[in-house]
């Protein structure tokens, strides 16, 4: 299948570039979060206080790795589901976030916000994660360290194996595909 | 009475915890194979391909088959004609779990109390169901299960009346409900009958099972058949992005239940269906 590859920052002009079914291989920075980092991202943005990390043009990858081996940067890293994080989401796309990498649906208020501050939603392998692990070169836990496998990580990729499964104008690969194939 | 040490039960569950979570069965592999040729989406193939090639490096490259090393379950059957010895039986295998979470760098999952939500830091403890056997041995199966999947659960109380069809409605309805979340292909386990906490007993029982084994009783193993086609006719295909491969199997269980009711669990398994089993 054709890849289109694409290096972070993820601006508005690559944004507008990117539609639903595209595969895309990202290389740069991604940043992790996942459920409890969510919840602290969203309490620091209430405080009026800084993120750890500037969303702008940035991508959150919803993963919770497992540990890195030695010699190793990261352990297996495949998607979590991401509907557990859609409530804490659309403060974020405020913020200037233009991607997020999951898996599994998104709700309507993600999908209205990500179409109001034009952001891609990707999803990737779940369960391939260790295949997944291979295009990730570096990791450095940049906040929230006591959380474990949740702490939001500095990602370094190249090549990171993605789908556009919504875009940033709302089509959703998730709802085109399966009727295709219903019986 | 045959007496065994716990800590055998304790190694025992320390080597299973690394080998479910690294290798992916045979079972497994062989349904992924099959797929792949019958599979009519072109993505969908190529998705099934990529996860045979992540097995691949799984098993080469000694890393778990998906970050998410999920919650330990673990069904013990003791016969009855063992002697226990060494210590408790419980603490031997969150004992193992501990070690085998550890030495094999896998993920700890785990918050000890649902609502304050602290990780416990060796993903322990695990969730354990004891059975007395007839016999003088043990029987251990561990099942790592992961959330992604494990959260597209449901119960439903049917009446009596809503009989087979009610049955297959259900669980059908549910993994349209699940649709890409739980990481299809899927295995579905089903538990009908008994209790609620039976039903739902049975359901993760189910998924115990290997892929290609079914169930003895012929109109189970009809509803089994008949499940698996209609599931498959959802679209849903590999990571729900369309295609013919939702589910590689689908098992069913079932108990004697109350003249009142008829209750229907569902539990699903992502396609690394992980389980391993031991007897000492």
């Amino acid at each position: 299948m054709e890849n289109k590859r694409m290096s972070t920052p993820l601006t508005q002009e690559k944004v507008k570039d990117l539609k639903a079914g595209d595969t895309v291989l990202i290389t740069g920075t991604i940043y992790t979060g996942r459920d409890a980092a969510h919840k602290r991202l969203i309490d620091t943005l209430n405080k009026g206080e800084e993120l750890p990390f500037d969303a702008k043009d940035a991508i959150i990858y919803y993963v919770g790795p497992s540990p890195a081996k030695p010699g190793k940067p990261i352990g297996s890293a495949g998607p979590t589901t991401s509907y557990r994080m859609d409530d804490l989401t659309v403060p974020l796309l405020e913020k200037g976030l233009t991607g997020m990498i999951g898996k599994g649906v998104r709700n309507q208020t993600v999908i209205d916000g990500m179409k109001k501050n034009n952001a891609i939603y990707f999803a990737a392998i779940g369960g391939a994660a260790a295949l997944i692990a291979d295009s990730i070169k570096e990791a450095e836990i940049i906040a929230y360290e006591d959380l474990g496998p949740e702490a939001v990580r500095k990602l370094t990729v190249e090549d990171f194996p993605a789908v556009v499964v919504i875009d940033s104008e709302g089509n959703n690969l998730y709802e085109t595909e399966r009727k295709k194939y219903q019986k | 009475m045959r007496k065994i040490n716990v800590k055998q039960i304790e190694d025992a569950l320390r080597d299973m915890s690394i080998k479910a979570n690294l290798y992916v069965g045979k079972d497994v592999l062989n349904a992924f194979e099959e797929s792949e040729k019958k599979e009519t989406s072109a993505v969908g193939r190529d998705i099934i391909g990529k996860l045979i090639k992540n097995a691949e490096i799984a098993r080469t490259e000694e890393m778990p088959i998906c970050q998410d090393t999920g919650m330990a379950v673990v069904f013990v059957e003791v016969g009855q004609e063992v002697e226990l010895v060494g210590g408790n039986i419980t603490d031997a295998i969150n004992e193992g779990v501990r070690r085998g979470y550890k030495d094999g760098y896998l993920r700890k999952s785990v918050v000890s109390d649902p609502l304050i939500r602290k990780n416990t830091g060796d993903n322990t403890p695990a969730v354990i169901y004891y059975d007395i056997v007839p016999g003088d041995q043990v029987k251990i199966t561990l099942a790592p299960k992961g959330f992604g999947s494990e959260n597209m659960s449901r119960i439903k109380m049917l009446k009596p009346s809503d009989g087979v069809k009610g049955v297959i409605d259900f669980v059908v309805e549910s993994v349209s409900i699940a649709g890409p979340n739980p990481c299809p292909p899927i295995v579905v386990g089903v538990g009908i009958g008994g209790t609620v906490d039976k039903a739902t007993y049975l359901s993760k029982k189910a998924l115990t099972r290997n892929i290609g084994l079914h169930n003895e009783t012929e109109h189970l193993r009809e509803i089994e058949k008949e499940l698996l086609e209609k599931i498959n006719n959802l679209g849903i295909g590999p990571q729900g992005l369309g295609g013919n491969t939702t589910a590689l199997a689908v098992n069913v269980e079932a108990f004697a239940t109350h003249i009142a009711g008829l209750p229907v669990a569902i539990n699903i398994n992502c396609h690394a269906s992980r389980h391993e089993e031991v007897i000492i």
